[in-house]
């Protein structure tokens, strides 16, 4: 398999790892809303159980989202090289 | 071995090539490569791919979790039966006096006081926080867990300071001639 050009992979690379980190910020989010729907519940709030669920979803949704943003630029292929010189609107 | 993604965009070279040890002068495999045809390294090795799949996967459970605790609100403790039992004998307290017992089963402590305005309340004794057991103050007329100083209000149990994060669970009870009934707790605050 032929390398990526440089300044694709390096794109790709950045979009990567911004997608991992919006999932991991995402995560967190879900793991406050878990303890805090729980609490809530335990306090005799149960009205709050729904919209955690509903939220949690959303959250959830937006993490899956992600990934397979993730996998599309991993498995995207690769660009056709452009020819050197210059190109049709370059005259 | 073949890696999942090999030669994909995220793959390390030094993965695809054997190590300098992985052949002898005569650039034969060693024998005990083979017995031990463990490669420690690439089976560490988590690609960002499969990371965020874990991360989702996480993010499926936190849901399901929600999902358990909204399943568990609509079917769950508005059915609950408990046992009547009598805790105490009206005259047995006066005012500002406590008496402890258990309720609804063996390993569950409870407190009952008569305020100083004469009103009988009675609560679970463990504290919200860390399950320490409460006690009454008398001087401040407040329900004190002395572990984390975590103070509850005798007339509603709700939290007036410290890390306590819900109110007291509250008992009810009913008054039956001289005795006194512990007949339920109220849905939703049965503690953890």
């Amino acid at each position: 398999m032929k390398a990526l050009p440089g300044p694709v992979r390096a794109r790709r690379r950045t979009a990567i790892d911004a997608a991992l980190a919006l999932v991991v910020i995402l995560l967190m989010t879900q793991m406050w809303l878990l303890t805090a729907t729980l609490e809530s519940y335990l306090g005799g709030h149960r009205d709050a159980a729904l919209a955690g669920m509903i939220v949690s979803g959303i959250l959830f949704l937006a993490c899956f989202g992600l990934y397979q943003l993730v996998i599309r630029l991993d498995r995207a292929p690769e660009p056709e090289a452009e020819p050197h010189g210059l190109g049709p609107w370059q005259i | 071995m073949k890696l999942p993604g090999n030669g994909s965009l995220m793959t390390p070279p030094s993965l695809t090539k054997p190590g300098p040890a992985a052949t002898d002068m005569a650039g034969r495999r060693p024998l005990w490569r083979e017995d031990f045809s463990v490669h420690a390294a690439e089976d560490n090795y988590v690609l960002r791919r499969q990371f965020t799949k874990f991360l989702t996967l996480t993010s499926a459970g936190m849901l399901a979790g929600n999902i358990w605790i909204f399943l568990r609100s609509l079917f769950d403790w508005p059915h609950r039966q408990y046992p009547q039992t009598t805790v105490a004998r009206s005259s047995e307290i006066a005012a500002g006096g406590v008496k402890l017992f258990r309720y609804p089963t063996e390993n569950d402590p409870c407190i009952l006081v008569r305020t100083r305005a004469g009103k009988l309340v009675a609560y679970s004794q463990k504290c919200t926080h860390l399950s320490c057991a409460v006690y009454y103050s008398a001087a401040n007329n407040r329900l004190e867990c002395p572990c984390h100083e975590g103070y509850f209000a005798i007339e509603t149990g709700r939290v007036l300071q410290g890390p306590p994060p819900r109110p007291l669970p509250r008992i009810e009870l009913e008054q039956r001639g001289e005795e006194i009934v512990a007949v339920g707790i109220p849905a939703g605050e049965h503690g953890a």
